[in-house]
């Protein structure tokens, strides 16, 4: 059984999404209901449906010395990493903790793929042009390689990737890393870019719609595929008004590789697990930000177990209608949302939805809600039934 | 930095000349010599239909993992599992890049779904029932230190025995050779917090370093264990790191 765990400060965050640069531009958008979905633009041959592209991406330039590294999601990872002055808070943590005891925690799904796809095109012979001749950049941990650079910690260094669960689970990895004395704060980042593997095979698996995705309504039809960057660090320690990470908890479904438990044994798990580390009763929560993909399978489940564990009173939301699906940025971009909601005191509404799951009607907020918010949760359920439940605490007043 | 101590109680491994643990530690005590060629994993453990089509990274993790919660005489059902993975699937990879560069909308479903890093653990925990927490995780050259911290650190946070499995497959094609994905290798262990369980001791450090002093790889970690001395190694950890493995028989 998992055992209460002390809170962590989360001393900085921010997030890059279709909606902008930073948290203002976050909030700002949640609080105007405007979307960052648009017409698929992304691509040579681009598939009819929506996507949550962000934008200037293409015209970030990196420092000579990363440039061997260079793709779009690592354009993505430094526009991101330098919102709200994320990279000069981490290397203070960096200063004040000493550099090897800073754990760099990164989740990606694509990690720079949308490279690898660039070079296929190119072959010489069989082989990469030199311009994307540097081994790193085209494997699982790229992201992690990249930030290590940008960053300089010396702690433990990852790259988890378990699908949409990705970044969701490096919080629960940083409070292990905390809790055991292997580190004093952790450095966590997750980035996903649009690239031709996940627009096309999302599409191959009949998961995308052709429209902006409508969560949990009635006549939802699939995903809208986004591209993020997200960001928080970490510690012990931090000002009152910091926000505190206060639970996670972890399962696999041990179903099905693309869709859930019938029941959602394995969500069910992860939010018990989550409840019991933070100590508390499910009806402490006051707003859940779901996984909400807007596939038909996951959102039927994941009502059914909204209903079935809360009360009707939780407030519970998927913001997909904003930033499309981010896959494996989605878990901190969540997160960050689910910061913004607590410190703003708004329920984020459930945007492009008409008519909702009626089971779950009484506690999915449709429209934004303005209310003092004390704990929120954030589900991340990803493919491989690999799911991860967040529990965060507003700072102090 | 402090030190964690976990204890091997099951060991799985497979390599294309040696297809399981007691016959690789024989050849590494340099007693066996007897190579015993397999073409792939016979990863009985997964339903027949998903073992003719799972792609090589499944079969060799699979594989591995039914092995050590065999050994450890642990039920594989309970125990969290963290997978980790220098490259990932390369050779499905390779197919996926040089479809999309010739004709994006002839993508598999299938292929896709057996790129995603997660697809080995996912079809582990599908076939043992594991609802536990499971992990996919990549770290470039220093993929099993960061396995090993991460499966250590989950023993002791929730008191519980960890299955950890490290593989890469050998692929063809322009990825592969620019990666260096030219040799197979699986193992697992089952990893337990308890300091009386049985098994060798690894007492894990993680240390900052100013040279690339980590020489050591997954073959020196399985060498050490089929060895009944105390060894220590240094395993890449990603650059300025490296972690210290002590194995006490």
């Amino acid at each position: 059984m998992p055992i209460r765990i002390p809170p962590l400060a989360i001393t900085a965050f921010t997030a890059t999404t279709a909606l902008g640069h930073g948290r203002a531009a976050q909030l700002d958008a949640l609080r105007a209901r405007r979307s960052g979905l648009r017409v698929n633009d992304f691509s040579v041959e681009p598939l009819p449906c929506a996507i949550g592209r962000v934008n200037d991406v293409e015209a970030v330039e990196l420092p000579t010395a990363l440039r061997e590294l260079d793709s779009r999601n690592h354009r993505l990872a430094w526009l991101g990493a330098h919102g709200d002055g994320f990279v000069d808070a981490a290397r203070a943590a960096i200063q004040r903790h000493g550099a090897g005891r800073v754990a760099l925690l990164v989740a990606t799904s694509t990690a720079s793929i949308g490279a690898t796809e660039s070079a296929y095109t190119m072959l010489e012979e069989d082989r990469f042009p030199a311009a994307l001749a540097q081994p790193q950049l085209h494997a699982p941990h790229s992201l992690g390689v990249f930030l290590d650079r940008v960053f300089g910690a010396r702690g433990p260094c990852m790259t988890v990737s378990t699908a949409c669960s990705s970044s969701a689970k490096i919080f629960a990895q940083a409070e292990r890393l905390i809790r055991l004395g292997l580190a004093d704060a952790a450095i966590l980042a997750g980035v996903d870019s649009l690239c031709g593997s996940v627009l096309f095979g999302f599409n191959a698996l009949e998961l995308v719609s052709p429209q902006p995705c409508r969560p949990f309504d009635l006549a939802r039809n699939g995903i809208s595929i986004g591209e993020a960057a997200g960001f928080a660090l970490l510690e012990r320690e931090g000002a009152p008004g910091a926000p505190r990470l206060i639970g996670h908890g972890e399962s696999s479904d041990a179903h099905h590789m693309s869709t859930p438990h019938p029941q959602g044994l394995g969500a069910r798990l992860a939010i018990a697990a989550a409840l019991e580390r933070a100590a508390i009763e499910a009806n402490a929560v006051d707003y859940i930000n779901l996984h909400g993909t807007a596939t038909p399978k996951n959102d039927e489940v994941e009502a059914a177990v909204l209903a079935d564990l809360f009360p009707p009173g939780t407030r519970a939301s998927s913001t997909k209608g904003w930033t499309g699906h981010t896959l494996g940025a989605a878990g901190i971009v969540e997160a960050v949302f689910s910061l913004l909601a607590l410190e703003a005191g708004l329920v984020p509404g459930t945007l492009n939805t008409g008519t909702p799951e009626p089971i779950c009607a009484a506690q999915l907020a449709l429209a934004n809600e303005d209310r003092a918010l004390r704990i929120a949760l954030s589900h991340s359920f990803g493919f491989g039934g690999n799911n991860c439940v967040l529990a965060f605490a507003r700072g102090a007043a | 930095m402090r030190t964690l101590d976990v204890r091997v109680s099951g060991i799985g491994a497979w390599s294309p000349a040696q297809a399981d643990w007691p016959r690789l530690r024989e050849w590494l005590r340099g007693q066996g010599g007897e190579s015993v060629p397999a073409a792939r994993p016979a990863a009985a453990v997964l339903p027949q239909a998903e073992r003719r089509r799972a792609p090589a990274t499944v079969l060799l993790a699979c594989e591995v993992a039914a092995q050590a919660c065999a050994a450890a005489d642990r039920d594989a059902a309970s125990l969290p599992c963290v997978f980790a993975s220098s490259f990932g699937e390369v050779a499905i990879s390779d197919e996926m890049c040089a479809t999309l560069a010739r004709a994006p909308r002839e993508l598999s479903p299938t292929r896709f779904h057996n790129s995603v890093h997660n697809a080995p653990v996912g079809y582990w925990t599908q076939a043992v029932h594991c609802h536990a927490s499971s992990n996919a995780l990549s770290a470039w050259h220093g993929t099993l230190a960061a396995g090993l911290l991460e499966a250590a650190a989950l023993a002791h946070a929730d008191a519980t025995p960890v299955l950890l499995v490290v593989y890469d497959a050998a692929a063809n094609g322009p990825l592969a050779n620019l990666l260096g994905a030219d040799a197979s290798l699986a193992f697992a262990l089952v990893l337990e917090p308890a300091a009386d369980a049985r098994g060798a001791c690894l007492r894990l450090h993680h240390a900052g370093s100013d040279d690339d002093a980590a020489t050591h790889s997954g073959i020196d970690l399985l060498r050490a264990l089929a060895q009944p001395r105390r060894a220590h190694l240094q395993l890449a950890a990603g650059d300025g790191r490296v972690l210290e493995v002590e194995v006490v028989p």
